[in-house]
């Protein structure tokens, strides 16, 4: 062992003690209350609140137990766990309204949740808390074929609406890995991506309008059916992605577009990942739109094929799933082109196929990737980060780097036409000394994304889990309007507080930076 | 240590490689019938890994909340077919309720009848048969009528009526008490295959399981039926009766290995399931171990077995239209689906109908619909209605659980409709 590490390093302390003192002293001048962000979120979940609480919701919709809380802890975000204190099921929009007026009154947080499938910590409860669960809200209220629209309730899962509007011949293309089991209020809260991002765009391109109840307790209608619709601020674009900080969605308007007549799906592997990634760009570069590009490496491609068993090319270093559709001979045409492109990059095994069921297979099995891999080990932590589409083949390289400096094993994979990619580190989150390396190979991936004009986020939110790099790399006057509209819409910061950034900068940003 | 029984878990539920593979991702939640019910997180195969983890971790206790949630469970394995990491829930499920049983202190009297089924009747031929008797001379003699009409077994349970209605019809004939511990020849034999009569499918179903061997020897294969043989052990496994269950293991691996041959053929999924997993329960015997391994490569379901060495006799085609339901045990225990849909289609002129959600419990799991016939309810429910949608004549399963459990649901739904085995459709197609 080496002496640094035996030693205890006190200019940290002191150095921590010098920054809070510095900060102390400025926010004093500027008039905050520093201490406000820590306080408020006090002991404040009494027995005697819960008891309110009971009277909002109903006893039966109000879960305390200890077995409750554990299964509450968590979502789909490994390394965050927290207990809440209570769990709520409220079943109108006056009863959410209650429960935050309380929370204001009474200073305790409120955390929404949907599945609880986020890959970002969004709902995984804070110290002191209660989650509001919307699973239950998963009714369609009205689908509009004349204007091809469709009203739901937050809770119903992105799956579920999908096969329901596509018997009306209807299509609602944003289809993340999850959709069997995520919700649409966790899509817009999360602004989910998926499969089809490269074509069809991802869930803000399709909410026409929301009933939301504000952390006041405010119920806000805002947009509707008009295609068209330039009056005031464009608050969707404001609550799509605000991952359950500014708001709770009860109602969602989503735009539906007609199903596509007919796609080809076409697979090929590659000997090395230069060829692969050169392969998309090349695509892209063609003016080629395909509705899907999704990326594979070995690690991935293998843990795949032990789950799904349909013959994956186990020995490719990548593969590529790619899938063209729309009208008649375009969609030939196109498929064409795109295996042209796939052979001049040395691409082998390259099969198409028309058959719906065979195209599911593929697609199922590529929605399975991140599970899959945690085969290999008991924790996998996937990172979401997004380059120009120009750069991926670098990003690629990139990843692959991080790996071996840190020697840890990533598997890699992603929606490559949309340059975001999902390198997953395969450790042990008890081996404390692993969960560092993939820490600093997380690092390393997100400060070369950025070198090269790309985001630490490109779907999955920032949450708790990528909270302290945002903070790191966005600039002062961005985070700062951020921080304004989130007080402006909270004040008393009790809706999901300190996810995405900590409001006021307390000492949970500075320790992390 | 919070937990004063800690070392007692420890030896009950599996190891850590089991315990710490979920990635709570939660792509399991949509296929969980019990949380497709309540939506609540601990009626989920996520929620109850994580609640069976905090119980090995010593940060919770065995709770009558966590036992409820254990019972509540239909280990019907969906989730294991959903899991894209390869988590063992069966595992973690039935290890759970071994410690359950195990640190129980007082039983209540379903219980205790439930102990004595499973531990002295299942498991001797005789009292099994005794009891089987018993049971033919209350259903044919008219008493079991009376004793429904009367209704004062409602005493006792308010479902109790139900419960006799869910019982099997007991049978005049058993398997072994008709080919009792013979090799059967046909003229000419490909294969020889082993059967096992089973209990319940021996007492109750002896009508499918000389179905079942008819269709073998019409199919030029020799039968081999093992004397000493006795009840595979699932049910008591299952039901946190380990002991019993390996118990009844070795009883079986000594009556099967007294002759050679090819494949043991099962038509009982739940059976086939577990027989197919002696050799990983047995991989520590010093004894059995290698037996064990030998004699589940060799388990086959009728399907499987069907499927892979192709019909040998002319069948005629069937005039009514056929729908399939997938027993847990088959699809999800030993992930065998396209095989009995393959060897359907090779039926000449088959009509089939698709059954949407052909792959959910039916709600029998096993003693389920017994142990708690309300909630089975609400999942039989959802089968008759997909299964009423589909308009077949015909639905086609290879357990007896769901057979019984079917059976129930169309008298009680008022459906025009019949359940069958596999094995006895076929045999009433061959052409003489
Ligand atoms: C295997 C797997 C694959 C995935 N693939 C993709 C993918 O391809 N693309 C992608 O974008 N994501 C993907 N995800 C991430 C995740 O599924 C999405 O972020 C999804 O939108 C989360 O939905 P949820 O219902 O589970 O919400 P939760 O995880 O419960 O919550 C997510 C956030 O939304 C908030 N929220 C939930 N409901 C409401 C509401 N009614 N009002 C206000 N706020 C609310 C929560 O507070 C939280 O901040 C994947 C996840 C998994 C496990
Ligand atoms: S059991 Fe499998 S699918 Fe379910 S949450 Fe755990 S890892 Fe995910
Ligand atoms: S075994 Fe069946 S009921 Fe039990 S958790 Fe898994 S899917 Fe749900």
């Amino acid at each position: 062992m080496r002496l640094e590490r035996v030693q205890i390093n006190y200019s940290i302390y002191i150095a921590f003690i010098q920054v809070y003192f510095l900060l102390f002293i400025a926010c004093s001048f500027r008039g905050v209350d520093f201490t406000s962000g820590i306080k408020q979120i006090g002991l404040a979940v009494t027995e005697l609140v819960i008891d309110q609480l009971r009277r909002i919701c109903g006893s039966a919709s109000t879960l305390t137990s200890r077995e409750d809380k554990i299964c509450y802890s968590y979502d789909g975000t490994p390394l965050f766990y927290q207990e809440p204190e209570a769990i709520l099921f409220p079943e109108t929009v006056e009863q959410i309204s209650e429960i935050l007026k309380l929370a204001n009154q009474e200073k305790f947080a409120v955390v929404p949740r949907g599945a609880g499938t986020g890959l970002s910590g969004g709902s995984v409860p804070l110290k002191d808390s209660v989650v509001l669960v919307m699973t239950k809200w998963n009714k369609i209220i009205e689908l509009d074929e004349a204007n091809l629209t469709v009203t739901v309730e937050p809770g119903v899962v992105t799956g579920d609406l999908q096969k329901t509007v596509e018997k009306s011949g209807l299509f609602y293309p944003p289809d993340p890995g999850s959709s069997n089991v995520c919700t649409i209020g966790g899509n817009v809260a999360e602004n989910a991506g998926g499969l089809r991002g490269l074509k069809y765009g991802v869930t803000k391109n399709y909410l026409m309008g929301f009933e939301m109840v504000l952390p006041t307790g405010e119920i806000l209608v805002s947009g509707g059916k008009n295609y068209k619709d330039v009056a005031g601020y464009n608050l969707r674009d404001l609550v799509v992605g605000s991952e359950g900080t500014l708001g709770i969605f009860t109602k969602i308007l989503l735009k539906l577009i007609p199903v596509p007549q007919r796609s080809i799906t076409i697979t090929s592997s590659f000997g090395n990942l230069t060829d692969c990634g050169n392969s998309v760009a090349n695509i892209i570069s063609a003016h080629i739109v395909p509705s899907m590009i999704e990326f594979l490496d070995n690690t991935t491609i293998n843990c795949v094929e032990d789950f799904t068993h349909i013959g994956l090319p186990r020995n490719a270093a990548a593969m590529l799933i790619l899938e063209v559709d729309g009208r008649g001979d375009v969609v030939d045409y196109e498929a064409n082109m795109i295996m042209e492109i796939l052979k001049k990059n040395n691409a082998e095994g390259i099969r198409s196929t028309s058959d719906a069921e065979q195209a599911n297979t593929l697609k199922t099995a590529r929605r399975s990737a991140f599970s899959a891999l945690a085969r290999k080990r008991p924790t996998a932590i996937l990172e979401d980060a997004t380059v120009p589409r120009s750069e991926l083949p670098v990003m690629i390289e990139k990843v692959r780097t991080a790996a071996a400096q840190n020697n840890v094993v990533i598997g890699n994979f992603g929606h490559a036409g949309d340059g975001n990619l999902h390198p997953t580190c395969l450790i042990d989150e008890n081996d404390k000394a692993e969960v560092d390396s993939a820490l600093r190979a997380f690092d390393f991936i997100f400060n070369e994304a950025i070198k090269l004009g790309g985001t630490i986020t490109g779907e999955h939110g920032t949450g708790l889990a990528k909270k302290h790099f945002f903070e790191k790399s966005t600039p002062a006057p961005a985070l700062n309007l951020m921080r304004k509209i989130k007080s402006a819409v909270d004040p008393n910061n009790i809706l999901n507080p300190g996810k995405i950034f900590s409001n006021s900068p307390k000492c949970e940003s500075l320790k992390l930076s | 240590m919070k937990n004063p029984e800690l070392g007692i878990i420890r030896a009950a539920l599996p190891d850590d490689e089991i315990l710490t593979k979920c990635i709570h991702c939660g792509m399991c939640l949509a296929t969980c019938p019990t949380y497709d019910l309540t939506k609540l997180e601990r009626s989920s195969p996520r929620g109850r890994i994580q609640l069976i983890k905090a119980v090995a971790d010593g940060r919770l206790e065995i709770t009558p909340t966590f036992i409820e949630e254990m019972s509540f469970c239909l280990d019907c394995q969906a989730c294991e077919t959903a899991c894209p990491a390869g988590v063992k829930y069966g595992r973690m499920v039935e290890s759970s309720r071994v410690l359950i049983e195990d640190t129980k202190e007082n039983y209540a009297i379903p219980d205790i009848v439930k102990k004595i089924g499973l531990n002295y009747i299942l498991t001797n031929n005789l009292a099994l048969r005794t009891v089987a008797f018993l049971m033919l001379l209350i259903q044919r003699s008219g008493l079991q009528f009376l004793m429904m009409k009367s209704g004062f077994l409602k005493i006792f349970n308010k479902n109790f009526n139900e419960y006799l209605k869910l019982l099997p019809k007991m049978k005049f004939k058993t398997t072994r008490g008709l080919l009792k511990g013979v090799s059967l020849k046909p003229e000419r034999s490909r294969y020889k295959a082993a059967f096992l009569s089973g209990c319940i499918m021996d007492v109750a179903f002896s009508d499918v399981n000389l179905d079942t061997i008819q269709f073998l020897l019409k199919n030029d294969c020799e039968v081999f039926i093992p004397e000493k043989q006795v009840c595979c052990g699932s049910l008591h496994a299952h039901n946190g009766e380990m002991k019993t269950a390996f118990a009844l293991m070795k009883k079986n691996l000594d009556a099967f290995l007294a002759e050679d041959y090819d494949y043991l053929v099962s038509n009982s999924a739940g059976c086939g399931a577990f027989m197919k997993e002696y050799g990983h329960l047995l991989s520590d015997d010093p004894v059995y171990s290698i037996a064990a391994g030998k004699f589940s490569e060799k388990v086959k379901d009728f399907s499987e077995f069907v499927h892979l060495t192709d019909f040998q006799t002319k069948l005629r085609p069937p005039d009514e239209t056929v729908t399939y339901h997938d027993a847990c045990h088959l699809v999800h225990s030993q992930k065998v689906s396209q095989e009995p849909r393959q060897m359907l289609a090779k039926i000449p002129g088959i009509m089939m109908e698709n059954l949407n959600e052909s792959t959910w419990c039916c709600g029998s799991a096993g003693i389920y619909n017994v142990t708690r016939y309300e909630d089975s309810m609400h999942f039989l429910d959802k089968k008759m209605q997909n299964l009423k949608n589909t308009k077949a004549d015909v639905v086609l399963t290879a357990n007896p659980g769901c057979m019984l459990q079917i059976e129930y649901g169309i008298k009680k739904y008022g459906l025009k409709m019949r359940i069958e085995h596999p094995a006895t459709f076929l045999n009433r197609l061959i052409k003489e």
